[in-house]
């Protein structure tokens, strides 16, 4: 037969697993052979027919979320995570210590303020225990700081955005107590920090700020006697929905 | 606890793997459900399959083919599994390692088949064939895996892939004739067909 040695061949030319010499002699063929042609039209349509038909099956939403969930990497039980952490903060602490020191002689009291809020976003992040409060729940968090720091804030509703709350603790800035909230956004941690404005030691006069040599974002404002910072090495974007967060809640 | 601080050997990201096998979530569902015929064990074997790819992810060679990885795991987790080992021990692959002859000609029925749109015919026969030929079917049409990938996820030759390929589709195509000849009634399919089985 002619054609013997084409038609062994159709299906891996039906396959597009030939040459491109090879397919163009086999197009060649094709328009001269009708036997082959239609041989070749045939095994095309029951790939496409295959195809169709074993698009068959569609995995449930819950077995998707519960396969994703097991797969996550998750915080309270990653060593790993942990540690990289850890090593990055320390990393990072290297290149803010060395922006401070090199940087000190003629820094104003507003850069003194951003770094130090810098320092404490990592050192907090380093830490074996960042929080002291854990938890996601705003209704949690929130009375958690009740005498302990001077003055009250609100925490923004979270539901329908991409963040989450990891939890709070207190901290100090220059011997200002203020709360240190700590935010989730795709893996990346973000910081937020609230004061009272007038015990802050530095006019800050900017409601944003980029600090051009951090490898940080971060964004500042002030808002009913207290002034946020929002930093964090997520991108710009997020930093600033984060923010925008906080201004529509207080 | 928050985060615990510990040591660790493994140096690559585990969202890394999160990033590379969630998008193949639904396809590697729909080809364990095709395995199994079943959804509780399609999900059992997907979600084994995660755990196991998430454990030895340290393993995999980044710039080689994680899609085959992923359906190998599956495709290994299945053949061991009860069920797995009932279906291959029920199956013989003789004389294809010696590449044996392809099909060398096709009736028409599927051309029928696909005119009438019976797509319902189709994935029963599909279910009926033998393992073998049902997972190198769906990896080659519905997957669009090149030989080479196929070869890679089955670990077999790629001329093998090309003759369990043939065998498969003419296998099929076996099933379809009688189903088709009883509701069509077409004069073309009656033709008869050495397919090199």
């Amino acid at each position: 037969m002619v054609c013997e040695s084409w038609k062994e061949k159709l299906d891996s030319y039906v396959d597009g697993e030939v040459s491109e010499k090879e397919m163009r002699a086999f197009d060649a063929h094709l328009r001269s052979c009708p036997s082959c042609s239609a041989d070749a039209l045939t095994r095309a349509q029951m790939k496409r027919a295959i195809q169709v038909a074993g698009k068959r099956f569609t995995p449930t939403v819950e077995f998707r979320k519960r396969v994703q969930q097991s797969i996550a990497p998750k915080p309270q039980r990653s060593f790993r995570l942990g540690w990289m952490l850890a090593a990055a903060a320390a990393a990072v602490i290297l290149v803010v210590g060395t922006f401070t020191s090199a940087y000190l002689g003629t820094r104003s009291g507003r850069d003194h303020v951003f770094s130090e809020i810098a320092d404490l976003h990592v050192a907090t992040l380093a830490s074996s225990s960042p929080v002291d409060v854990i938890s996601t729940d705003r209704h949690t968090v929130k009375p958690w700081f009740q005498g302990k720091i001077p003055f009250a804030f609100n925490l923004p509703e979270l539901q329908n955005s991409e963040f989450s709350l990891l939890g709070g603790r207190m901290t100090y800035l220059d011997q200002t107590p203020g709360a240190h909230l700590i935010y989730d956004v795709r893996k990346h941690h973000i910081s937020v920090f609230v004061f009272q404005e007038r015990s802050l030691p530095a006019r800050i006069e900017e409601n944003t700020f980029s600090p051009k040599k951090m490898p940080f974002n971060m964004e500042t404002w002030s808002q009913g006697g207290l002034r946020y910072f929002v930093i964090g090495d997520a991108s710009p974007a997020d930093i600033d929905s984060l923010a925008k967060l906080f201004r529509a809640a207080s | 606890m928050f985060y615990h601080v510990g040591v660790s050997g493994a140096d690559l990201q585990p969202d890394s793997f999160e990033e590379l096998a969630m998008p193949l979530f639904d396809q590697l569902y729909n080809f364990a459900r095709w395995l199994t015929q079943n959804r509780e064990e399609a999900e059992d074997l997907v979600q084994e399959t995660y755990a196991k790819a998430l454990k030895g992810f340290s393993s995999f060679r980044l710039g080689t083919n994680f899609r085959a990885w992923m359906y190998r795991i599956l495709r290994n987790t299945f053949l061991t599994s009860r069920k797995g080992l009932k279906v291959t021990t029920t199956v013989a692959l003789d004389a294809e390692e010696e590449g044996s002859e392809v099909a060398v000609e096709r009736d028409t029925p599927e051309t029928l088949l696909f005119e009438r749109s019976n797509r319902e015919l189709l994935q029963a026969a599909i279910d009926e064939l033998p393992v073998y030929f049902r997972e190198i079917l769906l990896l080659c049409e519905v997957e669009e895996m090149s030989y080479q990938e196929i070869a890679e996820t089955l670990s077999v030759p790629i001329g093998t892939v090309m003759s369990r390929l043939s065998r498969a589709r003419a296998s099929l195509s076996d099933r379809l004739r009688p189903q088709l000849q009883q509701g069509s009634g077409a004069p073309a399919i009656a033709k008869g067909t050495n397919h090199g089985l």
